[in-house]
């Protein structure tokens, strides 16, 4: 597997004029330019476990940026853990911290902030799904190695030999760990080339992100979800056809 | 000696939500016999994945979803059968709520309402689950801009938990009863991943305490907290549908400082009776024990204010 592109490297090929991304706790936010205008950064470094600090702070990062208007990019660099699993966590109801954190990222891009996901180490679980996942964009840099669990216990949640799952990954992607995986579902849109500057990549995914979720037609394409789309198609199919016999017999012979 | 006639009702909404099938909480959750299920079990649209790891599957999925009449509105439903793979979501099951949600913006009902019964992510088709996720919180929030509150209801025997714990995090609303459990990481999860000394997951009286409906009420991480009956979440679910709040700045900046107090206030608690102390209830140790009419007594006297920001 290759190596993942540390933080300092891949903000220097987003920003080579220079940035004011900082971290800290394993933090990402800050900001700096982009083309014409200015880009701001939120995320999480070192695959750190994301629990209910980090989700509040990366939130009120995101909300900020709503609250000031004006149509600013957000870009989401993840390199993290799951979600930070302990008895206080839960206590506290990470869960809502956690929904919050995607709400916001939701918000921000239906209110003209386009959001964009960088995949470029780890994620996994609860924190794929409230930072990258939420993003209308997810995009990855080789290296990156998103995952819901990882083999070994997928083998004890399943009681399957671990040999028995490492062939089955083979030969099907859609329950094992990996990049090309999660490209095969339609969750990571894109793949970036880390030889090439990134700012004008970042740009132009920008520029071409879809106004609808596109991710189940992008599944279907690649293979790796290949009923997910036609499903929630005839769902909303059967939706819209009026309401039928049933109901014209319960109008007609009212008790009956 | 006198003999009286057990009283076991054969009326739908008195019946236990715990112990009843998604099916039957649908049936009296909502108006008689007005359910009209989409794709339904008939057409066999089952998992293309799980006969790889050799596992029966369901007609269903264990996902149902459809139409129906609340008190004579039209309303979108789904319900997840707890007792088919614990509820999880693999690529059918989670299609077909995506697809009820985009269906909502369609035709507009006065909500949508959501059963969770539910362990997370299906992890025979982990990829395809995790990513149906995230397409189902992007349409909830797209169907809450769009003005149609999305309710979610907790109260079954799988709890909520993982990824469904977020998506409920995503709702308008939250209906929870006593068994109702709502988390993200569960705890055979966490005892596995840290020990048992950090949670263990056999003592029956913390899980309940740290995730189950009446700490998730007292928390505010739960906007009504009702009897495990299918009458009682009918009831709150109608109540609901007013009430929920609009997705929009104003209501996620209203959140962002409930999280912001709400850690600043009880962020050095280890335990639940510590939280219910803090809030004001004088014998927190007696809160597991309290009916649930004591326990809305106990709601009604505490000085907090409604939780509504979600």
């Amino acid at each position: 597997m290759r190596d993942k592109m540390p933080l300092d490297t891949l903000l220097a090929s987003l920003f080579p004029a220079g940035h004011a991304v900082t971290v800290a706790d394993g933090l990402i936010s800050g900001e700096g330019p982009l083309t014409d205008g200015r880009l701001a950064v939120i995320g999480i470094d070192g695959d750190t476990a994301l629990g209910l600090e980090g989700a509040c702070f990366l939130a009120g990062c995101v909300l900020d940026v709503v609250r000031a208007g004006g149509g600013r990019p957000i870009l989401v660099l993840i390199d993290s853990d799951s979600q930070r699993m302990s008895r206080r966590d839960e206590l506290l109801g990470l869960n809502e911290y956690l929904a919050h954190l995607a709400k916001a990222l939701l918000l921000a891009d239906a209110q003209g902030h386009p959001t964009i996901g960088l995949l470029y180490g780890h994620s996994a679980a609860g924190a794929f799904i409230a930072t990258a996942l939420a993003t209308r964009v997810l995009a990855a840099l080789p290296g990156a190695h998103p995952s819901v669990m990882d083999l070994p216990s997928v083998a004890r949640v399943t009681k399957l030999p671990l040999e028995t799952l490492q062939d089955m990954a083979r030969s099907t992607s859609v329950f094992a760990p990996g990049l090309d995986n999660m490209v095969q579902t339609g969750a990571v849109q894109a793949t970036l080339d880390p030889g090439k500057p990134l700012g004008p990549q970042i740009a132009a995914l920008i520029a071409d992100s879809p106004a609808v979720d596109t991710r189940d037609a992008l599944g279907r394409e690649r293979g790796g979800r290949p009923l997910a789309h036609d499903i929630a198609a005839q769902v909303v199919r059967e939706a819209q056809v009026v309401r039928g016999a049933q109901d014209r017999v319960m109008r007609e012979a009212p008790g009956a | 000696m006198d003999w009286k006639p057990v009283a076991l009702s054969a009326e739908p909404r008195d019946q236990s939500w715990y112990e009843a099938s998604a099916r039957a909480r649908l049936a009296g959750l909502l108006d008689v016999d007005t359910f009209q299920e989409f794709i339904g079990p008939e057409q066999r649209q089952m998992s293309p994945h799980l006969p790889l790891f050799a596992l029966p599957r369901a007609f269903d999925d264990g996902m149902i979803v459809g139409r129906g009449r609340l008190d004579g509105r039209d309303v979108l439903v789904a319900a997840q059968e707890g007792r088919f793979m614990g509820g999880a979501f693999g690529e059918i099951h989670g299609a077909k709520l995506v697809g009820l949600l985009r269906a909502a913006l369609a035709v507009k009902p006065a909500a949508v309402l959501i059963l969770f019964d539910t362990g997370g992510v299906r992890l025979q088709e982990a990829n395809a689950g995790e990513t149906a996720i995230a397409e189902i919180m992007r349409a909830i929030t797209q169907v809450r801009a769009a003005g149609i509150p999305v309710v979610g209801l907790i109260g079954g025997r799988a709890g909520c938990y993982g990824g469904g714990g977020l998506i409920a995090g995503t709702c308008a609303h939250l209906v929870i009863s006593e068994g109702g459990r709502l988390s993200v990481s569960g705890p055979e999860v966490i005892e596995t991943n840290k020990g048992a000394e950090e949670f263990d997951s056999r003592d029956r009286a913390l899980v309940w305490r740290t995730m189950g409906g009446k700490h998730r009420r007292l928390l505010g991480a739960a906007d009504a907290f009702v009897a495990d009956t299918i009458g009682a979440f009918r009831e709150a679910a109608l109540a609901a549908i007013p009430e929920a709040p609009s997705f929009d700045l104003a209501t996620l900046e209203a959140e962002q400082a409930r999280l912001e107090a709400r850690l600043e206030r009880f962020g050095d608690t280890r335990d639940a009776t510590e939280i219910w102390g803090r809030l004001g209830i004088n014998d927190p140790a007696a809160v597991p024990s309290l009916t649930t009419e004591g326990f809305d007594a106990l709601l009604d006297s505490l000085p907090e204010g409604s939780h509504h920001a979600r």
